[in-house]
């Protein structure tokens, strides 16, 4: 799985980091999304693609 | 439950489809959409696209081939017209049956209008992409946009014109833009942030009619006699949801789809999005949701338990949605709507910086807040979903 967020589209709603905190993370000052793995093992997947599926700006994109 | 209808190809009903493939349904699904083009975003509509900032295409809400590799018999740019729940069949406007095993009802809402203001060149509502694209193609530097209604629509709607040079005038009926929905302490803060932008604010303004001359739209009259000049008129009073093609099936009123705690409407029938009142069990309360965030878990959550009949999951979230206006983002989470008291424990207008905290009896309810750091916004968020007293989410913040 490689995942690839879309920061200029982020509007800091911080659902992704609720779901799997050990693959997202939010900038301090704004929100923004920052992505602390690119690679998530498999027990993160379900995680990482219910991230994509409810983040409010489709910021998140998933290639299995 | 091999054939699954989604009526409804905005995000929620895309988020159903999806969410029934990726747990491995494989019997037919088919998403029935009303607007001629593949599912996209709408939040936008009133910011990003509204500015020139971006393309129609930046709003798809996934990309083509992700949508074409769900397998869907897509039915775009047709509405349902009616649906037979004894004979589980969906009329479609072009007259096509669809016979169901099961369905999904993702219809949304559609933005009210003002009577007698149809066909009116300049007068606007914004709900899709046509909206959007034909107001944002009138919105010029100097010309006059009045809005009427100032809710969370008109606000963005102002302070985005406001930055393409727009003279912008907000009408709201209330003594405050939103005072109802967060309170009165925030509501001042909107209207000093829109203030401080140049944007004129009528408040107690009651719209008595639109003005027009030759079918182009010169001006509102207030109730008092005022009439404010006008180039566009942005209509921005709220929606209604879309359920005319459920008469007769008992499944709907004029506030929405009637769903319990599953979002289940009746036996194998599903609500999500704008258009679903479910029964949300941390809140004990029925509510009806428009925002994004919501329409798209609950998309998953329905899926989840139309594929688990036997194991299905009440849908309890905390509520969140999100309003940029000029250069702040307002945040919220939970439910706002009819709090007992909204206590401010910041504001800081120089700043942008918000903090309210919402009561309902003695519970903490919800939390609204700008400038806030997200780690700060998460832990009230915690307090919410756990359904925290208002004394300890107190003390919580005075710890903090």
């Amino acid at each position: 799985m490689k995942v690839t967020v879309a920061a200029e589209k982020c509007v800091a709603a911080g659902q992704c980091v609720l779901l799997a905190p050990q693959v997202f993370d939010q900038r301090e000052e704004d929100g923004v999304v920052v992505l602390l793995d690119a690679t998530p093992g498999p027990e993160l997947h379900d995680a990482v693609r219910e991230s994509a599926m409810v983040c409010p700006a489709a910021a998140i994109h998933v290639a299995e | 439950m091999h054939r699954i209808i989604v009526v409804g190809a905005s995000v929620g009903g895309l988020s159903v489809a999806e969410a029934l493939r990726r747990a491995g349904h494989e019997g037919t699904i088919t998403l029935v959409g009303d607007e001629p083009r593949m599912p996209y975003d709408r939040p936008p509509l009133s910011k990003q696209l509204l500015s020139g900032q971006w393309t129609p295409s930046r709003l798809a809400l996934r990309p083509e081939a992700d949508i074409r590799a769900l397998g869907l018999d897509l039915r775009l740019g047709v509405p349902a017209s009616a649906l037979d729940l004894a004979r589980q069949v969906v009329t479609l406007a072009d007259d096509t049956r669809v016979p169901f095993d099961a369905l999904v009802v993702a219809t949304g809402v559609r933005a009210r209008q003002l009577p007698g203001t149809e066909g009116v060149t300049g007068v606007h509502t914004l709900r899709s992409l046509p909206d959007a694209l034909a107001l944002r193609d009138r919105l010029r530097p100097g010309r006059r946009l009045v809005i009427v209604g100032a809710g969370f629509v008109g606000a963005e709607v102002a302070a985005t014109a406001c930055g393409l040079g727009v003279r912008v005038t907000l009408l709201e009926s209330g003594p405050l833009p939103l005072a109802l929905a967060v309170g009165e302490e925030a509501g001042r803060f909107l209207t000093s942030l829109h203030q401080q932008h140049g944007v004129h604010i009528h408040t107690h303004a009651t719209v008595a009619e639109i003005v027009h001359t030759d079918g182009t739209v010169a001006g509102v009259r207030l109730a008092d006699g005022t009439l404010v000049p006008a180039d566009d008129v942005l209509v921005a009073i709220g929606s209604t949801p879309n359920t005319e093609w459920l008469a007769g099936s008992g499944l709907a009123d004029r506030d929405g789809v009637g769903c319990d705690q599953y979002c289940a409407a009746a036996d194998g029938v599903y609500g999500v999005g704008d258009v679903a009142r479910w029964h949300n069990p941390l809140f004990g309360t029925a509510m009806r949701v428009e925002h994004r965030t919501n329409a798209a878990e609950q998309g998953l959550a329905v899926a989840r338990n139309l594929l688990a009949p036997g194991a299905r999951r009440p849908f309890a979230p905390v509520p969140y949605f999100w309003s940029d206006q000029y250069d702040t983002r307002f945040q919220a989470y939970g439910c706002l709507r009819d709090h007992d008291e909204a206590l401010v424990l910041d504001a800081a207008s120089a700043d942008r910086r918000l903090l309210v905290a919402y009561r309902k009896d003695d519970r903490l309810v919800g939390v609204l807040a700008a400038g806030t750091s997200p780690k700060i916004l998460r832990a009230w968020r915690a307090l919410v979903a756990a359904r925290t007293p208002w004394a300890a989410a107190l003390n919580h913040s005075t710890a903090a």
